[in-house]
């Protein structure tokens, strides 16, 4: 009994610790800007804001209709076929996942840029160039989330329509389209709310006050401008605008019911037709024209500029450094707070929990840096915390991507496992050891891993805190395309796409070997 | 109706070759020990699989052209023989004509049919509220508004109790009676196959091993294979 409130009270000051951790992460970004805001009468409210606050909603949802009318008519044409090389293409399709946006934008400037091989066809800086990035990141992430959803559609429901005599576009209407419709909403508003954060795209592709989102108007104001003021009103509306995007979000998250796998191979009767086949191929065609080049700019450009230099050296050690000081921690609060919430938390705790894990989404990197550097500058000097600072903010940026594997296997093993070991007295360290590390092994590899790839590829925080003396790989990238040394830019980017290439095959190779765990 | 002569069709490492004739108006069940290839007979006579070679006839034509739609069957499968999302009247209504353009006449057809399954009071319901048996039971009504000679019985009440079992092979059998429908029903239940059959296919490593008449089934003196898989 002892013994068991002594467990209970480790259990509390775990949880308390980690959520007092990400409060007072959150507080410091935010009680300063509020505080700002009220000392300067919220006089930031001039013609900028809302022109500011209009392009980044306008490319929002211009980039996540375009990546859905592109993704629907692309995740159905690979649902409907079985070719050569579609399960290659398939894999390509995640790349872009896995590859840091400094990366892609590289690529992408690369081919579309005006000394690339489609150089002039339109211009690759403004909106038309962030809403290519926008889509080449985002278009293949929503084809896989609908390809799953159709490819849970039972094997009957398509011998159904075939005995009923469907056409395409019915089987569209009554299997197709109502499996999709569900997930449509949700995926739409996760693109939409990953193009209003989106920070290395538009800093990079947009440009001047006519293509600026707040993310990037809250850095040009704190390391440009030196108007932290200014930097308040923008990171309260970029504050207000995620916060709305994550609430709406947040309703479509929800798991939706999991069809029975039915054992037969699921072949398709419909699209024979001639106009079918044609439609499907151009879609693939015009998927593959947006991933490819870039990805192959990167690897051409990059294999052919790579250069070991003293300063790459140093940057990809500093990178590794941050990445695996940020993933340690992540992984660290994820597993308390996913722990927690296993265990018959209270509903108002699992809210907490759940906006925790949230809280670099609801205040975008800019917004908690801002609030961070007006609390600190006045006391001490900022590029001294620099360090520290990048590392913090990565981990709670990589939060959301190490709940997601761990929270289901933690929720689960704690099914399986609490009564067995409640009855055979095994608790606190030798429970760890015997038990939860051995059968989470793998939900915290992959979460770790996950939470590497998105500090080592993260160029918000580190645009923001970042010194001469402090530079990372993706923010080398960005110095040396700002010396318009593309080709020294290439070299860098493939070290950098090749190092989350690697540990993104490691994820994938550790969630689907299937020892029984 | 139903003949097939060295049908041949392979899945992953096992080749099937199935001999088999159904006379019309006959219920025969297919049984046999799991993936002996029972359901994809089945599907070779409804054309959801195509075969490598042999001959497949309905009624005297050869199917090898024909596509699922234009055959002269229905198809209850096991689960999933409803979109979820529609209400029952449409899932029925489906069956007369996928773009759900009815004149008067097809309309009684479909209330009179949702009425002989004894689901006249669900019409505006979706699938998902509706217990087991009451889904299986849109099957069947959209099957009686198809109105195809034939019907072909992919396990599909192994789901539901043994009572629950009975009352809708006794709803089967009454259609039978009343339209003279040629059935085919695979089964894992012994007991179903008896109640129902006039016939049982015995199929075992993608062949039929035996056709015999119900009674000599389940006779004591049956083929040795038969009694083996019977004593389990």
């Amino acid at each position: 009994m002892v013994e068991h409130l002594e467990q209970m009270s480790f259990q509390n000051i775990k949880i308390t610790a980690a959520l007092g951790f990400i409060l007072g992460a959150v507080a410091f970004g935010f009680l300063p800007l509020l505080w700002l805001g009220f000392v300067n009468g919220f006089s930031g409210f001039d013609a900028y804001l809302p022109r500011v606050v209009g392009f980044t909603l306008k490319q929002a949802f211009l980039s996540t209709l375009f990546s859905l009318l592109i993704a629907i008519p692309v995740a159905l044409a690979f649902a409907r076929r079985q070719f050569w090389g579609r399960d290659a293409l398939l894999k390509l399709f995640s790349v872009p996942l896995a590859l840091p946006a400094i990366v892609a934008i590289l690529g992408i400037v690369g081919v579309y840029g005006n000394n690339g091989a489609f150089g002039g066809l339109f211009s690759v800086y403004g909106l038309s160039g962030i809403l290519l990035a926008h889509i080449f990141f985002n278009m293949p992430m929503a084809v896989r989330l609908l390809l799953t959803r159709l490819d849970a559609i039972p094997a009957e429901n398509f011998r159904l329509g075939a005995q009923l005599g469907f056409t395409s576009p019915q089987v569209f209407r009554f299997i197709e389209w109502p499996q999709i419709a569900s997930v449509i909403p949700g995926i739409a508003s996760l693109i939409f709310l990953l193009c209003t954060a989106s920070f290395a795209v538009v800093l990079i592709l947009g440009g001047g006050p006519q293509a600026t989102t707040l993310e990037v108007a809250i850095y040009q104001s704190l390391r440009v401008d030196f108007d932290p003021a200014r930097a308040s009103i923008l990171a309260l509306a970029q504050l207000a605008v995620c916060g709305v995007l994550v609430l709406i979000a947040g309703q479509f998250t929800r798991e939706n019911s999991v069809f029975p796998r039915t054992l037969s191979k699921l072949r398709r009767f419909d699209g024979e037709s001639a106009l079918m086949r044609m439609l499907d191929i151009a879609a693939i065609s015009i998927a593959a024209l947006i991933i490819l080049p870039p990805m192959v700019n990167i690897l051409i450009a990059g294999i052919t500029n790579i250069h070991v230099s003293d300063a790459l050296l140093r940057a990809t050690l500093t990178s590794l450094g941050v990445g695996l000081s940020a993933a340690c921690i992540s992984l660290l609060l994820g597993w308390v707070l996913a722990d927690r919430a296993a265990q018959h938390a209270t509903k108002a705790l699992r809210a907490v929990i759940a906006l925790a894990c949230l809280a670099a989404l609801i205040m975008p990197p800019a917004v908690l840096a801002t609030g961070w550097f007006v609390i600190l500058s006045p006391i001490a000097d900022v590029s001294r915390y620099a360090v520290l600072l990048v590392i913090i903010l990565n981990a709670l940026m990589a939060l959301p991507f190490v709940w997601s594997p761990l929270f289901p296997a933690i929720a689960d093993a704690r099914l399986r496992h609490d009564r067995l070991c409640a009855s055979l007295g095994l608790s606190g360290f030798a429970r760890l050891k015997l038990i939860d590390l051995p059968t989470l092994r793998k939900p915290l590899a992959l979460g770790f891993l996950m939470a590497m790839i998105v500090s080592l590829g993260d160029l918000s925080a580190i645009s923001l805190f970042g010194s001469a003396g402090f530079i990372t790989l993706p923010s080398l990238i960005m110095a040396e395309m700002g010396h318009y040394r593309m080709d020294a830019a290439a070299g860098t980017a493939l070290v950098l796409a090749a190092l989350c290439f690697a540990l993104i095959t490691l994820a994938q190779y550790w969630s689907r070997s299937d020892d029984h765990a | 109706m139903i003949t097939l002569e060295a049908v041949q069709f392979r899945y992953e490492a096992m080749l099937m070759n199935f001999d088999l004739n159904v006379a019309r108006g006959e219920f025969m069940a297919v049984i046999g020990p799991s993936g002996s290839g029972k359901s994809t007979l089945l599907s070779l006579i409804a054309g959801f699989e195509t075969p490598l070679s042999g001959t497949l006839k309905i009624a005297g034509i050869d199917m090898a052209e024909t596509s699922p739609a234009d055959r002269a069957v229905s198809m209850i499968f096991q689960d999933n023989n409803s979109f979820a999302h529609l209400d029952v009247w449409t899932n029925v209504a489906l069956g007369i004509s996928p773009r759900l353009k009815l004149d008067d006449a097809q309309r009684r057809l479909i209330d009179s049919a949702l009425e002989r399954v004894g689901l006249k009071t669900y019409t505006s319901r979706k699938p998902t509220e509706l217990s087991g048996g009451e889904k299986q039971r849109i099957a069947i009504a959209r099957a009686l508004v198809r109105d195809k000679p034939m019907l072909l019985l992919d396990e599909p009440f192994t789901a539901l109790g043994p009572a629950l079992r009975r009352e809708m092979l006794d709803l089967i059998l009454g259609i039978q009676k009343e339209r003279g429908l040629t059935i085919l029903m695979v089964t894992h239940q012994p007991k179903d196959a008896k109640y129902a059959a006039s016939k049982i296919a015995f199929v075992d490593a993608g062949r039929i091993a035996h056709v015999l008449p119900t009674e000599a089934f389940f006779a004591g003196d049956a083929p040795r294979d038969i009694s083996a898989y019977l004593k389990g």
